[in-house]
């Protein structure tokens, strides 16, 4: 169980490409992530603070239309708002693509992958209007950069994110004792956020917190909350007065501040709780559903060490031989099926036919739905499913077939010869029976569907 | 990859061409635009390579019977066509039409295409139309449409699932892919049971999901469909039918694919089954496109290759060489098998093995052509088919 290049692009890359080599060693797969972020410049999404200018014009054209008179003057600018909804809809189908091609062009595999761990990891969600397609763009400000340094960073960034705090309804919680809560009553705390943080982001379900912490959590968090035109906002009339005892620790005084708030998250990500449930689940994402608890140990054993450093812990992972045990395990969920079919078939950005967000959407978006997987909307803050089994299922599988068999010609056109491209997607792991398949099919693309919809290009 | 990455793109933004919204089967047509020629053409690529002996056996050959003892039955009836060649029984229902003198076949025909015998280029050349692959960008049919004035993206379409590089190219055509959740050819089907029965998880999903979706192993998988809650017809009866109401308006040609037709084994199965789409598929046209319009439709149906002439030790036959031209229609010259016949005896098939094919297989095409859109015979030599000479007789159209 060592190093092997091409399961280290399968495993913990986009998967193999017939034009881009898989890294050399752990330090090349390593390497990339340090580096300019090459696929961010190449494929540029727009970052979150962009986005809020959307939402700035849209506050005022529904201001302007509350108080415009007549039919025909609030039709004009309802007219607007659609225009600029739909704007952000076919942005968010180029951030879509942009995505796909990091995947599809990428030298360092890993890079993308984390970027898909994290978001889901920190899943957040717009809830309505043109809010719900800012997701990219808060996995490209809040995550993409953060991805390297200290856990504690990123979950600073994520936790005060506006996106997060309207997510988790923490934007308007407010301290049972805040100015604001006198002066108007019936409004105090929201503990959605408090809990999520502890029980998905940082200690894991089973961490040493108790409810009376996410109580005292939920008083912490007060004040957490954003405007459109100032992104996050620390609002000391929300906050609850008085200092927090959370996880036997004192946070806060007199003064309401964001000081203590960050305080505490800086001492959460490095929890020996949030170390191990980091760790598992690192190691299940990307080596198995059930881990080998000699690498969750080893990994976790780095986290501590290292204060959360992640790039530190990503290499834990990467130098121990558990994490390269050669058989195919993990199967990958439908966006990162796709991508890697992307990937193998050497995706060019003119073939996603970006000023027609419609087509992407037909060969990519709602077969993603079938495959159960609708992009960028899981269903809760726990993001999707690990398990094998959540994906494998008869109508998810025959979604996947049925995508292996007819888009890849539409995406690409012309398809390589079956025979090749079992080398171009699956190297030396094709399996007898895929090789079969691949000059026995009756049609190309027949051949680089069924090797698309092999077991063994499904599992990484 | 491809070292050829022009050719490629080109290839790929023109095979998108095509308005999904305007191909969409719900939408109504609001116009009907002068086409630009009045004949329908179909033509219907059956992928994997047809066994041309078993379509239209010779049985007057002396060498025929004993090359083929497994795969002709006894109790098969004898379809007489014309004292030489009989019909295969899984083309019975087309007998009516063969009488009408509405079908007919040209035997031992074939692509310039030799010697690999491989599925994925035969059927490139087969679509191309070119002397050699990489000779021309894009299919004959897209090239031929690319020669007529007043064509639209309306004048041609590309339906199904599978890929049709016979009309992609320059050209706009209307692509269509019908809404199916998962429809795999018997050979697909076979082939992905095998790669899933090696992984228990996807295997027990892979078996739930293909009996959830009926049987696709029977004239193509007929499904539940959802919308409905009924059970749709089989794809290629509704390509047909999709492809019958586009040709009943301002459509002229509709290109397609059958497959199944690669029968290494189990041959009288795989066949049957396969002709009986074909049946299907042709009978559906005619019956939906009325007589009037079916008066003046040509279908054609080809294959990359034929198969070996001896039948193999599983039943079944392998990659041949030459081949058959089917043809029906309202508007042929129906009821004759065309092409020069050499038998045979091993001396005179190709290496020995294959049948030896006697004429170029676009030559025919290219005299339909001629008549159906009045391309004359230099373009059709020069562009659409480059590299064919149109001297030999062809004859297919009343």
């Amino acid at each position: 169980m060592r190093y092997s290049p091409e399961l280290a692009a399968i495993r913990f890359g986009c998967g193999l490409s017939p034009i881009v080599p898989p890294p050399r060693s752990v330090s090349d797969l390593l390497a990339g992530l340090t580096g300019p972020d090459e696929m961010a410049r190449t494929y540029p999404i727009e970052p979150f603070d962009r986005f809020q200018d959307r939402m700035i014009d849209l506050a005022a054209l529904w201001k302007a239309h509350r108080k415009a008179n007549g039919r025909e003057a609030k039709g004009t600018l309802r007219d607007r708002i659609d225009a600029t909804r739909n704007q952000a809809r076919r942005d968010a189908s180029v951030w879509f693509a942009h995505t796909l091609m990091r995947w599809t062009d990428t030298r360092t595999g890993l890079h993308e992958r984390l970027a898909f761990f994290w978001a889901d990891h920190f899943t957040a969600r717009g809830k309505n209007g043109a809010i719900r397609f800012s997701g990219l763009p808060y996995v490209e400000q809040a995550i993409r950069p953060n991805m390297t340094g200290y856990f504690s960073d990123l979950l600073i960034s994520v936790t005060t994110h506006p996106l997060m705090l309207q997510y988790l309804d923490q934007a308007y919680s407010v301290g049972p004792d805040s100015p604001i809560a006198r002066k108007r009553p019936g409004r105090g705390l929201n503990e959605n956020l408090a809990r999520e943080v502890l029980e998905l982001h940082t200690m894991g379900v089973d961490g040493a917190y108790t409810q009376d912490d996410i109580r005292a959590l939920a008083e912490l968090f007060a004040g957490l909350s954003f405007d459109w035109a100032g992104g996050f906002r620390y609002r000391a009339d929300f906050a609850q007065p008085g200092g927090e005892t959370v996880l036997g620790q004192v946070y806060g005084g007199a003064q309401a501040s964001l000081s203590p708030v960050l305080e505490f998250l800086r001492d959460l990500s490095v929890h020996p709780d949030t170390a191990r449930h980091i760790a598992r689940k690192l190691v299940v994402h990307f080596v198995s559903d059930r881990p080998d608890p000699d690498l969750v140990a080893h990994v976790a054993r780095r986290y501590r060490e290292s204060d959360g450093h992640l790039l530190t812990v990503y290499g834990a992972l990467l130098e121990h031989p558990a994490a390269w045990q050669p058989a195919l395990m993990n199967v990958k969920p439908p966006a990162d099926f796709v991508a890697s079919a992307c990937r193998a078939l050497h995706l060019r950005p003119k073939m996603l036919d970006l000023d027609r967000p419609g087509r992407l959407r037909r060969r990519i978006g709602r077969p993603l739905t079938g495959m159960g997987q609708r992009w960028m909307e899981p269903d809760g803050p726990d993001g999707w499913p690990e398990e094998d089994a959540a994906w494998v299922t008869p109508q998810g599988l025959a979604s996947r077939i049925s995508w292996a068999m007819t888009r890849p010609r539409q995406l690409v056109g012309d398809l390589p010869d079956p025979r090749r491209f079992q080398w171009d997607a699956l190297g030396s792991y094709a399996p007898a029976s895929v090789r079969f398949a691949a000059q026995a099919a009756e049609t190309r693309a027949e051949g680089v569907g069924l090797i698309l919809a092999s077991p063994t290009f499904q599992r990484r | 990859m491809t070292p050829d990455l022009t050719r490629r793109g080109f290839l790929t933004r023109s095979a998108l061409v095509g308005c999904s919204a305007a191909a969409s089967p719900l939408l109504t047509r609001v116009s009907f635009a002068a086409a630009p020629w009045d004949t329908r053409l179909v033509v219907i690529i059956l992928r994997g390579g047809m066994d041309a002996l078993d379509v239209v056996r010779p049985l007057g050959d002396p060498d025929y019977a004993k090359a083929r003892t497994g795969l002709l039955r006894r109790e098969d009836t004898v379809i007489d066509l014309d004292g030489f060649y009989a019909l295969h029984p899984g083309l019975q229902p087309l007998l009516p039409l063969w009488r009408a003198g509405e079908l007919g076949a040209v035997q031992a025909v074939a692509t310039p295409y030799r010697d690999k015998r491989s599925h994925f280029d035969g059927q490139d050349l087969l679509e191309a139309g070119s002397m050699g692959l990489g000779d021309v960008a894009g299919g004959w049919l897209n090239r031929a449409l690319g020669q007529v004035p007043g064509a639209s993206a309306r004048t041609g379409f590309a339906l199904g699932h599978g890929e049709m590089k016979l009309l992609a190219g320059e050209t706009s055509v209307t692509d269509w892919y019908p809404d199916t959740a998962l429809s795999l050819s018997p050979q697909a089907a076979l082939l992905a049971e095998q790669m899933m029965a090696e992984d228990p998880l996807f295997h027990g999903a892979y078996a739930q999901a293909m009996a959830l979706m009926g049987d696709g192993q029977e004239g193509g998988a007929g499904m539940d469909d959802p919308t409905k809650g009924k059970r749709r017809p089989p794809e290629h009866v509704n390509i047909a039918s999709y492809a019958a109401e586009q040709l009943r308006g301002e459509a002229r040609v509709v290109g397609f694919s059958l497959n199944g037709w690669d029968t290494h084994r189990a041959q009288t199965k795989g066949l049957t089954r396969a002709l009986k789409r074909l049946s299907q598929t042709i009978l559906t046209l005619k019956r939906e496109l009325g007589a009037p319009v079916w008066g003046k439709t040509v279908v054609l149906a080809m294959t990359e290759f034929g198969r070996t002439v001896r039948q193999n030790g599983t039943g079944g036959t392998d990659h041949g060489t030459g081949g058959a031209l089917l043809f029906a229609g309202g508007a042929v010259r129906g009821g004759q098998v065309l092409g020069d016949w050499l038998g045979l005896q091993e001396s005179a098939l190709l290496d020995r093995r294959d049948l030896m094919p006697t004429a170029d297989l676009r030559a025919y095409v290219a005299g339909v052509l001629q008549g159906v859109a009045g391309l004359d015979r230099t373009t059709l030599e020069r562009t659409v088919f480059p590299g064919l000479d149109m001297s030999g007789p062809t004859g297919l159209l009343l």
